[in-house]
Parts: C-alpha cells; sequence; structure tokens
C-alpha cells in the first residue's frame, strides 16, 4: 500500500464580517493536505483545526446539491470539485461574483430565488389528467429533448461567470432561463405563452449578448447559454408570427 | 451586530480584462465594427457609380491604395472571425434532434462551413474567378 | 425576537417538507404555511439519493410482492399496516411526482421505465438516470413555488420546539444570515429534517444531516424509535465516501474479491449468477444489509485488496460497455473518475460499505403523528417503521413522498381541532431559548474544542457501533457518547459573530448528533440479538421472543437515556426466514 501523498497548500480567502469590518480583505493560510483533496476539504481542514470563524456553505461533497460555489483563482468553481492537482502555487478563493457577501466566501442569493419563481419553473398541464389515468405518456426522445436542461443543480456559478448579469442584474439570467426552456420542451407542458411574456423580454434573453462563460463554467454540463439562444429563436419566431403575418397569433 | 452585505461592483470599462475569455467575446464582438465599416465602403461605392464612370474610377483607385489595402485586409479577417464564431455557434442555437440522439455540433457547425465555402465558390465562379 | 404566527410549520424542505408543504397549501389554499430550513431547499440532501424510487407499475408485479420484499428485507421489524399503507400509496405518489414533470427514464411505448434493485422481488424502481433523488427534489422545490401560500424561511436553523399545555405548538429558529431568533407559532409543526449519518466519520450523508429534527424531538419529550438500526451501503468511494448507487448492481454490475471471486455466493447469496444478467433477489441484488455484512467477514477472511485508501473490494461494470454506462449510470461515472481516478468502462472500481441511512427516528404511526400531539414527523428523520431492521434501496425516497403528505394529511385533521395558541405561554418557552443562545455567545470559560469533541464522537461510532457489534464495544461506546455529552456542556465557541456563524451552527449540530448519537448506542447495547442491520457477535441469531419490537428511546436531560419497548404491528406475515438464494434451490 503506497501512502497518499501529502502537500502543503497555501490558500488566500476573502474575508469579510459584517460585525467588524467595512471592507473584505485576504487572509492567508497554510495547511497540509493530502493531494488528491478538493479546495473544500482544505477549507474544511482550516475550519477545524486553524480557523473556526472562517464561514462558507458546504453539504453533499459530490457536485450535486450546489451549495459550495465559490471563485477559486478567479473561476465560478464547486469548491468540492476543484482538485488541488490542478492548481500550483497560493489559491485564491473568494465568494461567488456578482452576489452581495453576506460573510467571508457566504453570499446572498436571494436575487437569483426570485428570478427562478418568475419564470414558472413548473409543468402547467396542457390537458389536466388525473393520477388514477396514469402518467403522461413521453417517448425516450421527447424526454431526451428537454434532459440535458432539467440538470441545472442552481449553483449560480453561471452567474458569477456572465459579465451581463454583472453589469445588468435585473438580467433574469442563464439558470432561470434555462428552466424556463426546459419546461417549454416538456411534453406535458403548455405554459410556453405565459413563461416567454417572462423570458423574451429586455430583462429576458434580449439582455444575453452570448459571451458563454456559463456554458463553460457549468459543473452540470447544462449548457445555458445554448438554451437561450434557442429561446432567442422562439422568441423572434413568435414575435414574426404575431406582428408580421396577418392574422397570425402568437 | 447586523447584516450588511457587502456588493462589489463589476467594473463597467475594464471588467474583459478579468478573464481571457471575456477577451475572446469582446474581440469578437469589435469584428462587427469591421464588418459595418466595409458595408459603408460598399455604400459608397454604389454612391460613386451611381454618379458616373469617373467617379466610379476614381473610388477603384482609392480602393488600391495601400491603406485601403491594409483596410480590406483587416475586414476580411475580421469577416471571416466573425463568421467562424457564428458557424461555430449555430451547433448551440440549432440542435437537432434525429430520435433519441442528437445529431453532434460540430456536424451543424461543419455543415455551414461547407456550405458556406460552397456557395464562395459559386460566387467566385459568376465574378469570372475561374 | 420576531414572532411570526402561522397555521403548520415545517422543518425542513427536502423531499418530505416539500412534499408535505404541497400537500397543504393543495388541500386548503388558505392555510398559511411557513417552511423552515437551515438550507436552501435545493439544497436538501434528498438531491444526492441516486438510484430511484420503488412502486408497483407493470403488470408482472403486485402490492403483496412488494409487501413481502419489504417486510422481508426488513427482517420482520416493519409495521405491516405501515407497509400496506405504503406500497398501495407509493405508484400514486410517483404518478403525481410525473405529472409535475419529474423526468424519469422511459421505455419506447412512453410509459415509465422500471429497474431492479436489491433485495425487490420485481423490477419495479423508477428512476431518472442515476439522479432520482435530484430530479424528485427539484421537481418537487420548482412545483412548490406555485403556491402562495408556502412561505419559505430559508437559511433558518431550527432550535426547540415550543410545547405548551402538552401540545406541540410551534418552533423556535435563528436566521443564519442577522442570527436573530424568531420564534413560530403554529397549531401544528411537522419534522422533515432529515438523518443523521454524520455522527459517523465515513458516510455518504451531506455535511447537513446532523439529526436536528432527530434531537429536538427528543428533547421535547417524542420517543426516537429503533435508532440502533444504521444502514451500511455497500458501495461507497472508499475516500470520500460518495455513493455508487445500488443501480451499479441493479444494471448488472458484480462484487468481486482479491480472488476476483464473486463473495456474495458465501453468505447466503448464491449460487453464482451469470455475469451481466442479474437475477433479482440474489447475488448482486441482495439487501444491503446482508451484502455490507459480506464484505466485513471477506475482511476478516483476509480476501479484501489493499489500497491506498484502506481495504476494498471490487466493484466490476466493464462488461455493461460504455453506452449502457452513459446512459443509465452517468453520475457513477463522473463521481469515480473525479474523486477517484478510476474510469467504470475500463477498470473495476474499489469500493467499501458506507453509513447511508438511518432506519430509527422520531417514532411515528401510520398517520406520520407522533405520541406528543400536534408534532407529525416525516422522512429519514422519523421512524413509522416502514423499513424495520433494514431498508430496501429505493423505498425511501417514496416514504418522503406517502409520509410527507400523510403528515400534511394529519396536521390538517389536528389544526382543524386545535384551540388558538397561548401566545404568552409559547413565549416564556421561547424566551428559554434567546438565553439559552445568549448564554453560548457570552461563554468564555469553554474548555472542550468543539472539533475534537466532533472527533471523538465519530471515532466513537466507528469503533463500536459499525457492521458488527459486541457487548464490550457498545458499552465502552455509550459510555463515551455519555461522557462527550457532558463534556459538550463546556464546548467552546470562537465565533461571537451574529451573521453566518457557522461555528455556532456546527456547535449546535453536534449538540444533536450527541443525542441521537447515544440513542444509537443505548439502542443497540440493549437489543441483545442480531436482526437486520443489526448484528451482534455475542448474539447472533434473530430472537423473536425477546426482540420483535421497537427500542423506544427517551431523553432524560443529562442522564442516560431510558429505553423502552413497543410491539411489532403483524397483520399478515409472521417472522420467517430471509432467502436470497434465488431460484436455484
Amino acid at each position: 500500500m503506497t501512502p497518499l501523498k501529502e502537500r502543503l497548500v497555501q490558500l488566500e480567502v476573502l474575508r469579510y464580517n459584517p460585525d467588524t469590518d467595512t471592507e473584505a480583505h485576504f487572509q492567508r493560510y497554510e495547511v497540509m493536505c493530502q493531494e488528491e483533496w478538493v479546495v473544500l476539504d482544505a477549507l474544511n481542514k482550516i475550519k477545524a483545526d486553524i480557523d473556526p470563524t472562517l464561514n462558507y456553505r458546504w453539504s453533499c461533497h459530490m457536485a450535486v446539491c450546489g451549495s459550495c460555489g465559490m471563485m477559486i483563482n478567479g473561476e465560478p468553481k464547486l469548491s468540492c470539485h476543484a482538485f488541488l492537482r490542478s492548481y500550483e502555487g497560493v489559491i485564491r478563493v473568494e465568494p461567488l461574483a456578482h452576489f452581495p457577501i453576506e460573510r467571508d466566501l457566504v453570499t446572498a442569493p436571494d436575487d437569483f430565488m426570485e428570478k427562478l419563481k418568475r419564470v414558472k419553473p413548473y409543468v402547467i398541464p396542457k390537458e389536466e389528467k388525473p393520477i388514477s389515468e396514469g402518467e403522461y405518456k413521453q417517448t425516450p426522445a421527447q424526454l431526451m429533448k428537454f434532459r440535458q436542461y432539467s440538470m441545472c443543480i442552481n449553483c449560480m456559478l453561471c452567474y458569477a461567470a456572465c459579465p451581463q448579469y454583472g453589469l445588468t442584474p435585473s438580467f433574469i439570467g442563464p439558470a432561470a432561463l434555462t428552466l424556463a426552456h426546459r419546461y417549454n420542451l416538456d411534453s406535458r407542458d403548455g405554459g410556453r405563452k405565459e413563461r416567454m411574456e417572462v423570458v423574451a423580454t429586455k430583462e429576458g434573453v434580449w439582455e444575453c449578448t452570448f459571451v458563454g462563460a456559463c456554458s463553460e463554467v457549468c459543473p452540470a454540463h447544462v449548457d445555458p447559454a445554448s438554451a437561450l439562444q434557442q429561446l432567442k429563436i422562439v422568441g423572434s419566431i413568435d414575435w414574426i408570427v404575431e406582428h408580421l403575418i396577418p392574422g397570425g397569433k402568437s | 451586530m447586523s447584516r450588511k452585505p457587502l456588493v462589489r461592483e463589476c467594473p463597467p470599462t475594464t471588467w474583459y480584462f478579468r478573464q481571457p475569455r471575456y477577451l475572446r467575446y469582446m474581440s469578437r464582438e469589435i469584428t462587427s465594427i469591421f464588418v459595418g465599416a466595409y458595408c459603408v465602403l460598399l455604400v459608397v461605392g454604389l454612391q460613386r457609380l451611381a454618379a458616373g464612370p469617373a467617379a466610379w474610377e476614381g473610388f477603384l483607385l482609392a480602393l488600391r491604395s495601400p491603406a485601403s489595402i491594409v483596410f480590406q485586409f483587416l475586414c476580411l479577417i475580421a469577416a471571416v472571425y466573425h463568421a467562424a464564431t457564428w458557424f461555430n455557434a449555430t451547433q448551440k442555437a440549432m440542435p437537432l434532434q434525429i430520435g433519441e440522439d442528437f445529431v453532434p455540433g460540430n456536424v451543424i457547425s461543419g455543415a455551414h462551413y461547407a456550405v458556406w465555402i460552397l456557395l464562395s465558390l459559386v460566387v467566385m465562379f459568376f465574378a469570372g474567378v475561374f | 425576537m420576531r414572532s411570526i404566527s402561522t397555521d403548520v410549520v415545517i422543518i425542513g424542505a427536502g423531499g418530505a417538507g416539500l412534499r408535505a408543504a404541497i400537500a397543504l397549501a393543495e388541500a386548503d389554499p388558505k392555510l398559511r404555511i411557513a417552511l423552515v430550513s437551515k438550507v436552501y431547499p435545493m439544497r436538501s440532501h434528498t438531491c444526492a439519493a441516486e438510484g430511484g424510487a420503488a412502486g408497483v407499475i407493470k403488470p408482472d408485479d403486485s402490492f403483496d410482492l412488494h409487501f413481502d420484499d419489504t417486510v422481508g428485507g426488513g427482517d420482520w421489524l416493519s409495521d405491516q399496516d405501515c407497509v400496506e399503507y405504503f406500497i398501495h400509496e407509493a405508484p400514486k405518489e410517483l404518478l403525481q411526482l410525473e405529472h409535475w414533470g419529474c423526468p424519469w427514464n422511459r421505455e419506447a411505448d412512453g410509459s415509465v421505465a422500471v429497474r431492479p434493485f436489491g433485495g425487490m422481488k420485481k423490477k419495479r424502481t423508477w428512476f431518472a438516470a442515476d439522479k432520482s433523488g435530484f430530479h424528485i427534489l427539484h421537481t418537487l422545490f420548482q412545483t412548490s413555488l406555485q403556491f402562495p401560500s408556502i412561505t419559505r424561511h430559508d437559511e433558518f436553523y431550527a432550535l426547540d420546539l415550543l410545547v405548551d399545555d402538552g401540545r406541540c405548538q410551534g418552533v423556535t429558529a435563528l436566521e443564519m444570515r442577522s442570527g436573530e431568533l424568531h420564534q413560530f407559532h403554529a397549531r401544528a409543526v411537522i419534522i422533515a429534517g432529515g438523518g443523521a449519518g454524520r455522527m459517523f466519520p465515513f458516510s455518504t450523508n451531506g455535511a447537513i444531516k446532523t439529526g436536528d429534527g432527530m434531537a429536538m424531538a427528543y428533547r421535547a419529550g417524542a420517543p426516537l424509535k429503533d435508532m440502533e438500526f444504521v444502514q451500511y451501503h455497500p458501495t461507497g468511494l472508499p475516500n470520500t465516501g460518495s455513493l455508487l448507487t445500488e443501480a451499479c448492481r441493479g444494471e448488472g454490475g458484480i462484487l468481486v474479491n482479491k480472488h476476483g471471486r464473486r463473495y456474495l455466493q458465501d453468505y447466503g447469496m448464491g449460487p453464482e449468477t451469470p455475469v451481466g444478467q442479474p437475477q433479482l433477489k440474489t447475488m448482486e441484488l441482495g439487501p444491503r444489509d446482508r451484502v455490507s455484512q459480506a464484505y466485513w467477514h471477506e475482511l476478516q477472511k483476509g480476501n479484501t485488496v489493499t489500497t491506498q485508501w484502506g481495504e476494498c473490494v471490487l466493484l466490476d461494470m466493464r462488461h455493461l460497455g460504455e453506452k449502457k454506462i452513459n446512459e443509465r449510470l452517468p453520475l457513477v461515472r463522473e463521481l469515480a473518475e473525479a474523486y477517484l481516478g478510476v474510469d467504470i468502462v475500463k477498470d473495476a472500481v474499489p469500493i467499501r460499505p458506507v453509513v447511508h441511512y438511518m432506519m430509527g427516528g422520531i417514532s411515528t404511526n401510520t398517520k406520520a403523528a407522533t405520541p406528543l400531539p400536534g408534532l407529525f414527523a416525516a422522512g429519514e428523520c422519523a421512524c413509522v417503521s416502514l423499513n424495520g431492521a433494514n431498508r430496501l434501496g429505493s423505498n425511501s425516497l417514496v416514504e418522503l413522498l406517502v409520509f410527507g403528505r400523510r403528515a400534511a394529511l394529519s396536521a390538517i385533521e389536528h389544526v382543524q381541532g386545535a384551540p388558538t395558541p397561548n401566545a404568552a405561554a409559547l413565549n416564556a418557552c421561547a424566551e428559554q431559548t434567546q438565553s439559552r443562545i445568549d448564554d453560548l455567545m457570552s461563554r468564555t470559560d469553554g474548555t472542550e474544542s468543539m472539533s475534537g469533541l466532533r472527533r471523538e464522537m465519530m471515532d466513537t461510532m466507528e469503533k463500536n457501533v459499525g457492521i458488527y457489534r459486541s457487548e464490550e464495544g457498545l458499552q465502552e461506546g455509550v459510555n463515551k457518547i455519555h461522557e462527550l455529552r457532558q463534556r459538550y456542556q463546556r464546548v467552546r465557541l470562537t465565533d461571537k459573530s451574529s451573521v453566518f456563524n457557522t461555528d455556532l451552527f456546527q456547535l449546535l449540530e453536534l449538540g444533536s448528533m450527541l443525542d441521537c448519537a447515544e440513542a444509537v448506542t443505548v439502542g443497540a447495547l440493549a437489543r441483545k440479538e442480531s436482526r437486520g442491520a443489526h448484528q451482534r457477535l455475542d448474539y447472533v441469531e434473530r430472537d423473536d421472543k425477546n426482540f420483535l419490537c421497537h427500542t423506544m428511546v427517551y431523553h432524560q436531560g443529562l442522564d442516560v437515556p431510558r429505553v423502552d419497548y413497543l410491539d411489532v404491528v403483524i397483520t399478515k406475515s409472521p417472522p420467517g426466514v430471509r432467502d436470497y438464494s434465488g431460484d436455484h434451490k
């Protein structure tokens, strides 16, 4: 049995305590880590052994709960999926960009939560059907049409990566719009029109300039950028049908 | 002792230096200035053509100046880069599902490149290149 | 302190809490519902469930078979009236989720697909690839957004139940971002706070699974039931403990020891079945308790593989092929690749058993009601006695739904007859919580380190309350946990800040875990038999004469808890032999 390799890791963590600080500042920690660890493991060791006052969110340690999003060397990452082996030198850890910092690495996701609700991310049934009549039939092909977009873990890395959201906070943003698209594409759903009233707007997809950063940082391979471009096409066709075709209804 | 959320503003004029991907995005956006400028050039050319043979000859002469050739070369580079980013984007905007599976993205983008080359050849044919 | 008056307060916004909230909102739109959770709903640990959810749906299946599998799987410690109710509600709840948009995998004709699962005689596990829990949670959360009567209080850490006049009438909770204590006055309370697996060092459970809901009810006088039954999942990654779903074996993966032998055949789960053709309810599709115990025996025999992460056996899925793995087990592939550096398409992956689930919890009846009037509980934090001594994989995701809804219906019934809360009495009750927090925050003479106590607790649980247990070890465990609970009274709080003070929350969570750990150790010491997940080296047989009963543990302040027993409800299936030898009789 070969023992696990260890390595002294240096982290520079952004600290902010509203009780005592007016500005955020970096604090340097040195901690012995196993080579195979992730940044979150290093933070946990710091909290347990060095500094109990360091604050951050985490839970599942398997990249599915979406709690532990942070900026690691300037890049939005899940800290449970950011492997120490990928970094050299001092690792800089900051809270997710574009969200207000409550304390240390903890940000306030209120804005995202409000936007998620606005896009009506639930089935608005095409036709009501009682449970006693069984399931809505949905072929594997119909499922595959939207499945990728249902994989969003709401970690908000895409918001931290999106400069449009940073510059124009009223932008509904990648994850929420993608979920709107996910339900629009679901064969059980009949709520596209309602959703497009929120989605095909200035604050909706038309704020997106297709930087594409959202898809590059998405840990769940959702590809929000593709969903938003498709929504633009849908929105455009709706507009053409409504405004340019006599008798056309969106 | 209470909340005091700290907002770190996104710097409105320098944000694109933060990440190489933002710079790539900005360079893509900037190509549109060259594409736009070349359109203006074409409009001016039309206007010169309408003004008579002498004006048109003058215009063609101006096009051959070194500064103009440099400008046109830059426009060509910009237009090609712009087109490439556009074609690469098509796989995201227009996914094609056949049965359960999606056609691979590079096939969709590749098809666009193929059509582009084909159309260019057609244009060149009518322009008498061959 | 802020006061919030509502009709029903739900503690925990995972699968059970969300299902309860939706059921309440649908049943009576005028009902005010407060959904209190220490994390945002989509962070709840339901999201980490992978394999699927069991419900009879296909023509070759029957309720009787699901009943038999569940009761036998639970080694006859399940209450059979509960199982009966559960199996009939299960398909309805899964269909309801389907109607709400859950992306279940499908057959070619568009009907839902089912997969085989351990201990189940038929294919009846509905699944959404290997992210079933994730999709269930998000479907419920997103569906809940359309009900205006559900008011969420995200990131509120619930502390103490408010009990007056013998009835549970609310809860106190700290708003994590402000540190401000809130009291919720309500006519019924539903706890859906999840399990307590983090009392063990090696667990599939997320950081949040610290048994707060269990401990809260326990401290308020409700008994914890069958806490000694702790499920080890047979296949966890040896370094992080991340779960590799039972679906790995359901789809055809095999377990081999260092000699390449499919060792399960040596532990009553054989004879061997052909590789790549998994047969239901035998070999790799045996129940979790038996499969985990087989690992322990292999370890004793020296048949395990020595890796840099310790002793392991191998889970081999190579014969499934890349296409099937990508379609059915994409998350498993990703997890093994990322955290262990093993591509399951090309190599067998080393695994070992890992603490996964608490069969025990707050004692509830089939109506999801606890013995404390006004208090209901559902999900992993509850012990409704569906799972008995060993839960079958894919029953718990359905349990969330069935008993989450059931708790809501019972709460509505209770609310209709309940008198208006006596605000003054509840205020007085809440003041006690406030002074507890104030004491902690102003304490300057703390001598015990929190992370030190936590480590000692985890080490104790792993050493003494593992897969196989003994009188000596359990006695040591009881003594040690009792000692830790006393030392916890002198624990040091370093961070005194009011805003998002995770030092404080970890300290409170440690208190919850210690309470739960004591119930586990005391219950295990008292149960002098081997049944399901509770295996004693000194009492190797099941003892139906003395122990066909539920362990009920009552909180006694800082003293050792009181243990009592409650009869198991047997309706039609008398205790029998658990047979996992397949069709090769």
